[in-house]
């Protein structure tokens, strides 16, 4: 056997590894291919030897090679059978080797399920680290529902490493299986404030990711954490709690004032930068009405885009193009500063700085700044920056309605230079551009058709290019526009010329349509000028050019060509005949495309509401039953030319079916009367209007500028002369203010535009078509439903369902015997009533607290749950739990929702007095501030208790503190010590739902010093964030009945514990109380310490100062106390699983034991526990009778584990520990309490 | 979230690719030279972030990468993650792998892919960043290279004397990559 394995090893070491390979490829760099081919059938002949070493060798190479872009999908069972071997070297292998190749449709991973829940349930910790790895990458819809259960329980795992894992994991599969988010959720947020940071972080992360999609759901969360915001330190937590609430604050404003104070804190006091731009992008998103906190980010965001470091300027310029949004004024004052940017050698921050020149414009620069985009696209190398260029010139020109545009002829210039940008992607835009222009500003009108009948004379440079997009798409906009507003075409006949040139045929169908329509029109406009003319020569001189040119469009290869082609030959070729028997044709061929035409709004298609009645779902005919399948490929055909066409159209906002003059007529007075009588609808300005005519009735100013300039010479316009043209003629107004007689007569100009000095030439009509009873909103349709988040889009606040819990293998038999609707999988121990008994356990929930439950069922219950715990894990681990809950009941439901609600609502709320009192703060304790805000809210809560205190008790804050919630715990007539492992699973939101108050006296304040006029008692709190750092809440009440105020608390502090003070005062200095005591009134406040040895107990002896104000004057008085910290008070009471507590207690971890035993006061051990369990912070792991097991932890991290057993009326404690010291003093206390 | 992490050389040869969602091979190629493309004709000192790409596409994602002597470490991510926090991963990726091979140079990534891989799968998990302390992460990798080494135990004696062999013929390994001291944006 030895000698065979000896004899394995060495044949392996003759096998090629992956570095041999990696070496051959090297060695072999001419013929790579040759040598790779004869590696891989190596490779298959690895991978069909016994030897798993074997295999994983050959798998590693795989690996290699699919990074190389082989495929590697092949060898998929080969990996499976790696991924199953029991060493963890060859499992990582195989685990790497599926992460790295296998995906949804991998049809084999089928086979894994069972493999990877062995693993995850591994002793080894790596063994299940790698397999949640992997798992990661190729999880599918089936294994993410099969395996959910399984992730579930290493969430609670004892060791940080799986948690960290298993949480971060349950995010992909909740993607996969979007029923698993509501079972998961409680134990998700629980998460939330898990002891070690790297699980607080992935579950941060992975709620951050839910509520990025959905954040409506996560609100109630908002809480929690803002708490987490002002304990963590971790930076990375901080920065994805940031981002998170950008998503959360536009859902609910209160939050956003909430967060400004420490939000803006942050912003001057972190040194992070990350941090600092997220908090940024946080204020932007969440509150960009607060101008002061909007001032501070722009200030810092001033500082970031100076940098030298070119990922601050950038990330600078992105912040600032969303506050660009909202606060242009803001941004407009660092214009330098972003023009500067725009000279940038870096093109992605070029390209951030374009983005906010958006915002920069007006008037009086945009000649200049488009003068200067132009250089640079001039400049640019790189179609893909130029196209931007090009894009943003269109943008920051067209941006609502051209506002900024004072010269249309300039910018119709712009457009024409544009077209001789090579290789631009943005041909169409550039022309619906000169569309829109041209018919809705009418005053251009001559000077456009002017310009694209050059255009379209020079059209050969244009149509060499003739890819999809490209430049070629303008000629489409030449054509409409010379044809449609042929009547101020200096020679129409030149024009008809040039789109009837043979070279036309090159371009794109859809464009070659329009010129066909559009000689047409041009044919009727100069046949009717023929007509007057009565130049019957010229006439059928005509009519012979277009039947002797038309034809080169019949045969074209484009279906919507050829028809148009046709139909205009025969067409002509009547007219034709008409002409020759003399009949006057002229009005009668202008009259086919008589009216005026307005642009569609966008979207007016999609907002004709659907009469009623009409199904449009509904098969008109019934569909064919089967079409032949030869007949596709021509629809598919027609198809792309449909949509093509369509799209275009939809682009240039024009309808093609041209309404007779008469409806036209119609239409345009009822959509005058609608809009008279709509209150929503943006009028045209009367006084705008009133321009428009006037310019189009006098001499418009273009003419005379066409006069002195000639532009007949061969090449387009220029639109530097424009820019030239508005400097001097703002100098010529400068210097003159008053020249009523100029050139360009500027009387038809609205008044209010003279704020800018500059005055439009031109006026911009707004009319656009919108179809009759259209819904105005602009809301963007909703998100597509086949979007993965979409579902994931759940009410997380909900209470579960008795059906919401995750799929768990279990043999048939038992799903068989269970009746529908019982979520309670029945139990086979002992107990045989148990369907009685769980019955009788809701009807217990409903009338909670008024029934003493007696001990029996307890017990029964207990059992009862692990029992099924057991059945449904299919293995003899106690620590799976099903996440059904148990008590569904509606009323109570409603009562908690309801309470939920009034929670958050509180939370919010409470800020409304809060940051007075905060800022109060502040002045004088910059420092602590964080503290005091916790603490004032907690002083708002429970003042707000003790109003309502008679009434009903209220859920404060959710989780607030532990410690509030364990009093809470306690009102549970068992109180603490009797919480079984299957009530730890239900989640907050009905755990943190009192039932009946009913309160075994049990109060963990203790007195600290009292007096006459003050009485003071404290309690301290723990928590699992901060290992160094107490708590220490003392409650202040006032004896007398006289105002007590300027309280003042002071300890001597040990090498120990020391009271964090605020900054700049020393040991010395007395920490003021922030607020006053009312007479016979309490009050609560927070002191925090910060701890360094938690093994021994403590005192420190302090003084507290208050002056008492009575109506005879006020007298200063003192109160001397000793704040006693005992050892039990450092350990936080952590739930612990069975499991959990075998390992750790088997592991030997646990080297320190102690035991002690006495006789102690109570007899019922009940009470024993529960008083350990409450005054110790311990819980409860399991209990057998008379016997039970607790766990803690201190706050640094020590475990505590003590086996509580009643012998004869004495009680004995055994204990294990890590650290001796605190054992014993623990022990000690428990003794001291209970004797 | 993280959609890819690729590390190639100066030439665009890949060292390292590792997406977070399914591509074909070929088109895992396609992306890695577009990539190449687009980072290799940056100056090194222009910023670290990079749009377009229409393959790792959409508006949402952006590359952030870093080049360091013969290498670029290139990750693709979405507007959940923070850039600056992702530019430190990559920084806190780079100074785990040259602890792990002291004095990382680019020979040790292409003859330990697989060491490289698990290395990776410390620090971000699916697409997730999954820790970002050095310390804990490197006590993982120890803890993991203790139980392979225990795992292999005296059988793979032979074997390593024989890789050492072969590794006599290596050309002389040039530890290239010097690390050079950023500001540390985010630190824990």
């Amino acid at each position: 056997m030895a000698l065979k394995k000896v004899k394995g090893t060495l044949e392996r070491v003759l096998d090629k590894n992956l570095q041999d390979l990696v070496r051959g490829i090297r060695n072999h760099k001419e013929n790579e291919g040759k040598y790779i081919a004869e590696c891989i059938d190596e490779i298959k002949q690895e991978l069909r030897q016994e030897n798993q070493a074997v295999k994983a060798n050959a798998v590693n190479k795989l690996i290699y090679l699919q990074m190389l872009g082989y495929d590697i999908s092949w060898a998929a069972f080969h990996i499976i059978e790696v991924m199953s071997s029991t060493k963890y070297t060859i499992k990582r292998i195989g685990y790497i080797a599926a992460s790295q190749s296998f995906h949804e449709s991998t049809d084999v991973l089928m086979l894994t399920t069972n493999m990877i829940r062995k693993d995850l349930s591994s002793q080894n910790m790596y063994d299940a680290g790698i397999a949640l790895s992997g798992l990661s990458c190729f999880v599918t819809p089936d294994l993410a529902r099969d395996l959910a259960n399984d992730i579930m329980t290493l969430m609670t795992s004892t060791r940080p490493y799986l948690r960290k894992k298993a949480v971060l994991i349950m995010y992909k599969v909740f993607l996969q299986f979007p029923e698993a988010l509501r079972p998961a959720f409680p134990r998700l947020k629980e998460k939330l404030e898990d002891p070690d940071q790297g699980v607080q972080s992935a579950a941060v992360n992975v709620i951050c990711e839910l509520a990025r999609k959905n954040p409506q759901n996560y609100l109630s969360l908002a809480p929690l954490f803002f708490k987490l915001m002002t304990s963590s330190t971790n930076n990375w937590v901080l920065i994805k709690i940031i981002k998170l609430f950008s998503a959360l604050t536009p859902l609910e404003p209160r939050l956003g004032k909430k967060l400004i104070e420490p939000l803006t804190n942050l912003i001057h006091s972190t040194s992070a930068m990350s941090l600092l731009y997220e908090c940024i992008n946080t204020v932007i998103a969440g509150i960009p009405n607060h101008t002061a906190s909007i001032q501070l980010c722009v200030q810092k965001l001033r500082i970031l885009i100076e940098d030298s470091d070119q990922n601050l300027k950038y990330l600078g310029l992105l912040a600032m193009s969303k506050i660009l949004a909202t606060h242009p004024k803001s941004v407009q004052s660092h214009k330098d500063l972003i023009l500067q940017c725009l000279d940038d050698k870096d093109e992605s921050i070029r390209l951030r700085a374009l983005d906010l020149i958006y915002g920069m414009v007006s008037k009086k620069n945009l000649m200049e700044i488009v003068k200067k985009l132009m250089v640079h696209m001039d400049k640019a190398e790189g179609t893909h920056y130029r196209d931007e260029l090009l894009a943003k010139i269109v943008e920051i020109s067209s941006q609502s309605n051209y506002q900024y545009i004072t010269n249309f002829e300039w910018y119709v210039s712009v457009l024409v230079e544009l077209t001789r940008m090579e290789g631009t992607r943005h041909g169409r835009m550039i022309a619906s551009q000169m569309l829109d222009v041209a018919i809705r500003v009418q005053a251009i009108r001559p000077f456009a058709v002017a310009q694209m009948a050059l255009l379209l004379e020079n059209s050969y440079i244009l149509a060499n290019n003739s890819q999809r997009n490209g430049i070629c798409e303008v000629l489409y906009a030449a054509a409409w526009i010379c044809g449609e507003f042929s009547q101020h075409l200096k020679n129409p006949r030149e024009a008809l010329e040039a789109m009837l040139k043979p070279k036309i045929t090159t371009l794109p169908g859809h464009i070659q349509s329009v010129f066909v329509q559009n000689i047409l029109k041009l044919f009727g406009s100069i046949l009717k000028t023929l007509e007057e003319n009565e130049d019957q020569e010229n006439m059928k001189e005509l009519c012979q050019l277009l039947t002797s040119k038309l034809p080169i469009f019949v045969q074209s290869a484009d279906l919507e060509v050829q028809e148009r082609a046709c139909c205009m030959l025969q067409l002509v070729k009547y007219v034709q005949k008409l002409i020759e028997k003399g009949a006057k044709v002229g009005d009668e061929v202008g009259g086919l495309f008589a009216g005026d035409l307005n642009p569609v709004a966008p979207k007016a298609q999609r907002k004709v509401p659907v009469p009623e009645g009409l199904d449009l779902d509904k098969w008109i005919n019934e569909p064919l039953s089967e079409s032949s399948s030869d007949e596709e490929p021509t629809t598919s055909i027609f198809a792309i030319n449909h949509e093509d066409s369509k799209s275009f159209y939809k682009e240039e906002k024009r309808n093609v079916p041209e309404p007779t003059e008469e409806e036209l007529e119609k239409r345009r007075e009822q959509r005058k009367i609608e809009q008279m009588h709509n209150p929503h609808y943006l009028r045209m300005d009367k006084k705008s209007k009133k321009a428009s005519k006037v310019e189009e009735t006098e001499e418009s100013p273009v003419m005379q500028i066409d006069l002195s300039i000639p532009l007949h010479v061969p090449g387009l316009a220029s639109s530097d002369k424009y820019l030239k043209l508005a400097s001097q003629d703002r100098e010529k107004s400068r210097k003159k203010t008053k020249h009523g007689k100029q050139k360009k007569k500027k009387k038809g100009q609205p008044e209010e535009e003279s704020d800018e000095d500059v005055a439009a030439q031109h006026a911009v009509s707004t009319l656009v078509d919108m179809p009759e009873g259209a819904n105005t909103s602009d809301k963007e349709d909703e998100r597509n439903s086949s979007d993965p988040f979409k579902r994931l889009d759940m009410d997380l606040d909900q209470p579960l369902r008795d059906d919401e819990i995750l799929p768990v293998r279990s043999h048939r038999i038992v799903v068989d015997s269970l009746e529908p609707g019982d979520e309670e999988v029945k139990p086979k121990k002992k107990h045989k009533k148990v369907k009685d008994k769980d019955k009788e356990e809701k009807k217990k929930h409903r009338k909670e607290g008024k029934e003493k439950k007696s001990k029996k069922k307890q017990k029964s219950d207990e059992a009862s749950g692990s029992a099924s715990n057991l059945l449904m894990t299919g293995e003899s681990s106690p620590e799976h739990v099903p996440v059904a809950n148990g008590l569904p009941q509606s009323a109570e439901q409603e009562k908690a929702d309801q309470e939920k609600e009034n929670d958050l609502d509180f939370w919010m709320n409470n800020n409304s007095t809060e940051p007075s009192k905060t800022t109060e703060n502040e002045i004088k304790t910059p420092e602590v501030n964080v503290e005091y805000a916790n603490v004032s809210s907690e002083e708002e809560s429970q003042k707000e208790k003790k109003t309502k205190k008679k009434k009903e008790k209220k859920p404060k804050k959710e989780k607030k503190s532990k410690k509030d919630k364990k009093s809470l715990r306690a009102d549970y007539e068992e109180a603490e010590g009797i919480t079984t492992p299957s009530k730890e699973q239900v989640p907050p939101s009905q755990a943190d739902t009192p039932a009946a108050v009913q309160l075994p006296s049990m109060s963990s304040y203790v007195t600290l010093g009292e007096n006459d006029s003050i009485k003071m008692t404290y309690d301290i709190r723990t928590s699992h964030q901060r290992g160094d750092q107490i708590i220490v809440s003392v409650v202040f009440s006032n004896l007398t009945e006289h105002t007590i105020k300027d309280l003042e608390f002071n300890v001597m502090e040990t090498m120990n514990l020391k009271l964090i003070r605020s900054m700049g005062s020393t040991h010395h200095d007395p920490i003021k109380v922030p607020f006053i005591l009312l007479p016979n009134s309490q009050n609560e406040g927070q002191f925090a310490f910060t701890v360094h040895e938690i093994k021994v107990a403590q005192k420190l002896k302090g003084t507290l100062t208050y002056i008492l104000k009575m109506n005879e004057g006020s007298t200063h008085e003192k109160v001397d106390f000793k704040l006693g910290f005992p050892c039990s008070f450092f350990l936080v009471a952590t739930p612990c699983k069975g499991s959990g507590f075998t390992t750790l207690l088997e592991s030997g971890d646990l080297t320190e034991k102690s035991s002690i035993q006495f006789t102690p006061q109570d007899s019922e051990f009940q009470i024993i526990l529960a008083k350990v369990c409450f005054y110790h912070h311990f819980r409860v792991v399991e209990q057998v009778e008379k016997n039970a097991s607790v766990y803690s932890k201190s706050i640094q991290g020590h475990p505590v584990c003590l086996l509580i057993k009643k012998i004869n009326g004495d009680i004995k404690i055994d204990g294990k520990s890590t650290e001796g010291n605190l054992l014993s003093n623990v022990l000690q206390e428990i003794k001291t309490t209970l004797v | 979230m993280i959609k890819a992490i690729l590390v190639f050389n100066n030439h665009g040869k890949p060292r390292l690719s590792k997406f977070y969602q399914y591509f074909p091979e070929d088109v895992q190629q396609q992306i890695v030279r577009e990539t190449f493309h687009l980072v290799s004709k940056r100056d090194d000192n222009v910023c670290n972030f990079l749009e377009g790409g229409r393959l790792i596409g959409g508006s949402d994602y952006k590359i952030i990468y870093r080049h360091y002597a013969t290498l670029f470490f290139v990750f693709c991510v979405d507007s959940s993650e923070s850039e600056l926090g992702i530019l430190d991963l990559i920084q806190v990726f780079v100074e785990t792998l040259d602890k792990c091979f002291e004095n990382v140079c680019e020979l040790d990534l292409i003859f330990h892919v697989d060491k490289v891989h698990n290395i990776l799968s410390e620090l971000v998990m699916g697409g997730m960043v999954l820790e970002t302390n050095m310390s804990e992460i490197l006590t993982r990798i120890e803890e993991q290279s203790k139980l392979e080494k225990s795992e292999a135990g005296i059988t793979a004696a032979p074997a390593r004397a024989v890789s050492a062999m072969k590794d006599m013929n290596l050309p002389q390994k040039i530890k290239d990559i010097k690390l050079p001291d950023l500001p540390n944006i985010l630190k824990n």
